[in-house]
């Protein structure tokens, strides 16, 4: 069982990213058993795949990034753990992300921050930085997040990898620890677009414990295409904005090339409200949040942090001390914004938006258009501490990335180009259940953008 | 009526939850069976850990809405599940999964006979699902709160009257009724002992002639049947009290104490102000197809009303003694059973009425007699085998230990003597005894055959057959 005992050294080797929760030595010990009784038959056999700690499993427990969950041993495991081991693949530890899958940098960890792998004084994006600081460098080459805003292909696109978010209801949700049930999906990460897909079409397809999820067969795998040949590929002038990046928009414009140059019909799309979708995210996912998270109030399980016989003070001290900042945050807006005479002036009429968002990419896709791409994050990697202290501007590191979960669509964000020596990603957003076609055409950029020189 | 002479109606509606008949909870696979050891029914999904999702049940679906069809409901093709958010500690996710803004029925009605009133019919607002929460337990444990969470997840309908219930006897016999259609159509057991139907009620107060709704306070913890007329009459007369001394009634929940018979408010730390509703996201819209709502239709039985009804066309019953008999289906089921035995339906309706219920109330409500046996008795009645005095200790006797009635009739010396010769025997004797009463007779005091009768009987030890004794005493006394 070298193999396994491989996989260990190489994570533990990646240390320095504090991208890794799991204690080398449970670590260890768990990839020898899984390795022992792992199926050979199966089409990810030996495949070590790190899993961010808000997906439930058996080896490892799930604190979710939160002092709240700590020491938490779930006592099931996600259907999406449960394909994975089906299909031989080892479960490679559990990796560090923003508290409550909560953030755009994995600086708000009750386990501090991962550092980026190629700059150790920027963050690798978030909430799934772990996961994404893990195959960058090269720890493992695929690892499960979860993406709810972003959350799997900004990190994707600050570490320079690839990162999958599918349709809404491809891949089960059960065993995935809830922040917007109507939002959160589970990603992929992979260091080429083929391991990121491979590990999707094995976690995908219908699961009777997760309603939302979609009764379909796993998403099966297209071939690498020879060209672009047919492909309409739409650009929202949304966005390309005056003021992005002139780095991020010369890679996005040498993309661009690159597939006019393998065939795609390439056509300027309008997606009117994109400017009204983080504010109408930053209202659905903490509402949905508030109440996903009022569970955690150290009545069952996590840790108590006060002894006093009230249940009103246990409530206050335990969520009080145990969740962070940025939790608490979210969790006030939430509760607000659901109250009683606010409702209707902010989730009723986020709800709404929410529809005309998603409006607006079917009003795209009934005009001919197959896949519609974009820069994935305005920027690359910022500074740690750059804008933790500043939330808005954290939040708008998602502008680019919320539609899709707003609009419930699938998308990749795969690696262009660098700035500086930072990555950048390129996103291609497709329709509905249409993954298919949104992966063969980043087979083909990906085989012909050249990923790590300059833009 | 008060003290101060003026009249004042109650105006009431009930808010009653009822525990669906089914194997599984509402969002999860664990059993509902009641009386296990405490949070050994659990499972991810109803204990609430985190990543656990909920999954509808189809089976509580279904119940559902077959209960909405009963009230006569308008089933939604299409409704919503919400979720209700408050903490406390035997609620485990933080929020209730339940239905708001798009139930799953409404505007049904429920007919009912009010003692004041007469024939009545409450609207039923609305019908909704939802999940029970667990249960908090307060008095195992010195100095702490014990919670168990099998009850957590179970399917309950939440069915809401119209403020139409005019006082605390008419509330009751709404309840009363409503426990009879949904017992009947068998989609819940509706014992209030074990939670399985709970009720709040809303009240408020007004001076006869009055229109106008005014401010109602909501009566929780009415946790037994006989204590919903009794808790309501305290909670009518304290807001009598209050208006007529001068003060007004403010809208908050009053808990009712069983053993002191009052009400007392609930401390505002234990209400939830803001239950910040919202869809639930991780239930899709529930959609019923009219397929679906057509078969719980057809699993319908005949309802109560319809049922009595039909007993009053088809065996010419008076609508009190058709009434008493489809009071619940068991009954119901009974009384047809003996009519065909086969048995003459008014005869059957009085012994099940009288007999069978009185002896099913001594004993657990079973009705003890099989109904063939029953027909049997009354047969023997009416063939003049068995006097009615007679038959009764019969029927006690097959209710206690079985039996074939006439068999058992014999061997308690039971059967009427209608040989002449023996009867003849019995009046010379007793003629014989009372002379003056025969001069008496002979005389035109008519009024003495049932002493003379009564005296045959007794010679006989009841075993005489009255009919033909009297034929005998009469044709001995014109003599």
């Amino acid at each position: 069982m070298s193999d396994a005992k491989a996989v260990a050294d190489r994570l533990v080797k990646a240390k320095r990213l504090n991208a890794l929760l799991t204690p080398p030595k449970d670590l260890r010990k768990s990839l020898l058993a899984q390795a022992a009784a792992a199926r050979p038959t199966g089409v990810l056999y030996g495949m070590p795949i790190a899993v961010k700690d808000n997906i439930c499993t058996l080896e490892f427990t799930t604190s979710c990034g939160s002092r709240i969950l700590e020491g938490y041993q779930s006592p099931f495991e996600a259907t999406a753990i449960s394909k994975l081991k089906a299909a031989g693949a080892l479960i490679a530890g559990k990796t560090n992300c923003d508290e409550f899958a909560m953030g755009s940098s994995t600086e708000h960890s009750a386990y501090g921050r991962v550092v980026h792998p190629l700059d150790k004084s920027r963050v690798p994006g978030g909430s799934s930085g772990g996961s994404a600081a893990l195959v960058a460098a090269g720890a493992v080459p695929a690892a499960l997040g979860s993406d709810t805003g972003g959350s799997v292909r900004q990190p994707a696109s600050f570490c320079g990898v690839v990162g999958i978010k599918p349709t809404y209801g491809r891949v089960s949700r059960y065993g995935l620890v809830a922040f917007g049930s109507s939002l959160d999906q589970i990603g992929v990460f992979g260091r080429s677009v083929h391991d990121a897909a491979r590990v999707l079409s094995v976690i995908s397809g219908r699961d009777s414990r997760d309603s939302t999820c979609e009764d379909r067969d796993p998403l099966r795998l297209p071939t690498v295409p020879e060209s672009l040949q047919g492909f309409v590929i739409g650009l929202p002038r949304e966005y390309f904005p005056p003021e992005l990046d002139p780095a991020v928009r010369r890679a996005c414009d040498r993309a661009i090339r690159m597939m006019k140059e393998l065939g795609a019909a390439v056509r300027e799309v309008s997606l009117p409200h994109t400017a009204y979708a983080v504010p109408t995210y930053y209202v659905i996912a903490p509402a949905e949040a508030s109440s996903n998270l009022a569970r955690y109030d150290g009545v069952r399980y996590g840790p108590r942090f006060d002894g006093s016989a009230d249940i009103r003070a246990l409530y206050r001290a335990t969520r009080g001390q145990g969740f962070g900042a940025e939790v608490r945050r979210r969790i006030l807006i939430g509760t607000y914004v659901l109250s009683a005479g606010y409702y209707d002036a902010y989730y009723r009429k986020a709800q709404q938006m929410r529809a005309l968002i998603a409006q607006d990419f079917r009003n795209a896709f009934d005009r001919g258009v197959d896949l519609l791409f974009t820069p994935t994050v305005p920027s690359p990697a910022f500074k740690a501490g750059e804008k933790l202290n500043d939330p808005i501007s954290m939040y708008m590191s998602d502008i680019f990335t919320v539609t899709a979960n707003l609009a419930g669509l699938p998308a990749i964000s795969l690696p262009i180009g660098r700035v500086k020596g930072l990555p950048i990603g390129g996103q291609l957003i497709g329709q509905a259940f249409l993954e298919d076609e949104m992966i063969e055409a980043a087979y083909a950029l990906e085989r012909v953008v050249p990923a790590t020189d300059e833009a | 009526m008060s003290q101060t002479g003026q009249h004042w109606e109650t105006i009431i509606g009930l808010e009653t939850h009822v525990q669906l008949r089914t194997k599984s909870k509402m969002f999860c696979g664990c059993s509902t069976a009641f009386g296990a050891p405490p949070n050994t029914q659990v499972c991810p999904v109803c204990l609430g850990l985190p990543g656990a999702l909920p999954a509808a049940n189809g089976a509580a679906i279904g119940l559902a809405v077959r209960g909405a069809l009963a009230f006569g409901c308008t089933v939604h093709p299409r409704s919503i599940f919400a979720r209700k958010n408050y903490f406390y500690p035997d609620l485990p996710k933080g929020y209730q999964i339940s239905q708001f803004d798009q139930p799953l029925a409404t505007q049904g009605t429920l007919s009912f006979v009010s003692p004041e009133r007469g024939a009545v019919t409450a609207t039923i607002v609305r019908l909704h699902l939802e999940e029970d929460a667990g249960k908090s337990i307060h008095d195992r444990f010195p100095k702490a709160t014990a919670v168990d969470l099998n009850r957590s997840g179970v399917p309950l309908i939440e069915i809401v009257s119209g403020p139409d219930l005019r006082s605390p006897a008419e509330a009751r016999a709404y309840l009363q009724t409503l426990k009879q259609l949904l017992e009947y159509i068998g989609i819940s057991d509706c014992d209030m002992e074990k939670g399985s139907l709970r009720v709040d009620a809303n009240v408020s107060v007004r001076r006869v002639g009055e229109t106008v709704l005014n401010t109602r306070t909501e009566v929780k913890n009415i946790n037994a049947f006989s204590f919903v007329e009794k808790a309501l009459t305290v909670e009518r007369d304290r807001q009598i009290a209050l208006v007529e001394s001068g003060g007004s009634v403010t809208q908050q929940t009053m808990l009712y104490d069983s053993k002191e018979n009052t009400v007392r408010p609930q401390r505002s730390k234990e209400e939830s102000h803001d239950y910040r509703y919202f869809p639930e996201p991780d239930l899709p819209p529930l959609i019923l197809t009219p397929e679906f709502v057509a078969e719980q239709q057809s699993e319908l039985p005949e309802l109560p009303g319809q049922k009595r009804e039909r007993f009053m066309a088809q065996y010419a019953l008076s609508r009190e003694h058709a009434t008493v008999l489809t009071a619940s289906r068991a009954v119901a089921d009974y009384f047809e059973n003996v009519v065909r035995a086969p048995a003459e339906p008014q005869a059957a309706a009085n012994w099940v009425m009288t007999e069978a219920l009185a002896d099913a109330k001594d004993h657990q409500e079973q009705l003890r007699v099989a109904p063939g046996a029953l027909a049997q008795i009354i047969a023997l009645v009416k063939g003049g085998t068995l006097s009615n005095q007679a038959a009764k200790r019969v029927f006690g006797e097959v209710a206690a230990k079985g039996g074939d009635p006439r068999t058992v009739a014999e061997s308690l010396g039971l059967v009427q003597v209608a040989d002449t010769n023996v009867l003849s025997g019995w009046v010379t004797d007793v003629l014989g005894a009372h002379p003056t009463e025969v001069a008496r007779y002979k005389n035109g005091e008519v009024k003495l055959m049932p002493f003379f009768l009564g005296q045959v009987m007794r010679a006989s030890k009841g075993k005489a057959d009255p009919k033909l004794a009297q034929r005998v005493l009469e044709e001995k006394l014109s003599a």
